[in-house]
């Protein structure tokens, strides 16, 4: 990791409530860094999008499973990395769901809604054997090196379930 | 996070649900869920959703809502958007949806357009 990044990690319950949980916390670092109103909601619905994802299909809602959250803030662009403890899968195992014979299908939209709204977006496996999903978008004004001295995650009024 | 409201009202011979706040993973997906679902049990099957007030819609959101397409037609009705703020407006795009729902921009012609 670069010096100048910064980075916050929470540990989430597979629980509905992480789902709101994760998309304030990320809500929040996005206006910190100063995203528009704009990139904030595709930065939150992209995260709460993941948070599903791991709540629903890597966790498949069991309580004693985690979801694990993770923020960098580099000089160009906030990553954002969320990791389920499940099985794992392949991007190319994911139905389209623009697909005229899944235009109708109740679920599926996820991944797509990430990939449509963040400028990077990889699933790779996850250190706990699940899939990591890693997605980030650039930020608005470029910083030098040097002088992104106010960008910070803003995890000092948010205190979820901090990782041991 | 901001809830989901719904209220219905009857606008001839069929059923308005005015929606306000989020539909999205948890109570908003299911408060929507059960009103259509009761207003099948009920008998209505021509529904018209006012979205005007829906700020904010996340995929279990959308897929509420094709379940609710599917659920109304597959009992010989019909179910249509009424004014679309322009986040569900640009989500239902993105989503090739729009070409699946009837959506409208006016009260007085969505509810005259069901047969």
């Amino acid at each position: 990791m670069a010096p100048d990044t910064k980075h916050l990690e929470v540990t989430l319950d597979t629980h509905v409530e992480s789902v709101n949980l994760a998309e304030e916390m990320c809500l929040r670092v996005a206006e910190a860094a100063g995203f528009a109103e704009d990139e904030c909601y595709r930065i939150g619905m992209s995260v709460r999008e993941g948070v599903i994802n791991a709540f629903h299909y890597g966790n498949q809602e069991k309580p004693d499973k985690k979801i694990h959250l993770g923020i960098d803030l580099t000089g160009e662009k906030m990553v954002i990395h969320v990791m389920d403890e499940g099985k794992g899968f392949r991007l190319a195992d994911v139905p389209d769901p623009l697909a005229e014979e899944n235009l109708l299908s109740t679920s599926g939209r996820g991944i797509f809604l990430m990939r449509a709204f963040m400028d990077e977006f990889d699933v790779v496996p996850g250190r706990t054997g699940g899939a990591e999903i890693i997605m980030s978008k650039k930020l608005p004004v470029p910083k030098s090196a040097s002088g992104n001295g106010n960008l910070r995650p803003s995890n000092s009024d948010a205190t979820p379930h901090q990782e041991a | 996070m901001q809830a989901l409201y719904a209220t219905t009202r009857e606008v001839g011979v069929i059923t308005l649900v005015d929606l306000s706040g989020r539909i999205a993973l948890g109570e908003g997906s299911a408060l929507l869920r059960k009103t259509i679902r009761d207003l099948l049990d009920g008998g209505n099957n021509k529904i018209l959703l006012n979205l005007g007030d829906v700020n904010y819609i996340d995929s279990s959101g959308i897929g509420e809502l094709v379940s609710g397409f599917t659920a109304v037609r597959s009992r010989g009705g019909e179910l249509k958007l009424l004014h679309l703020t322009k986040k569900v407006h640009d989500l239902l795009q993105i989503t090739k949806l729009f070409t699946v729902f009837d959506v409208y921009t006016d009260e007085p012609t969505a509810v005259g357009s069901f047969k």
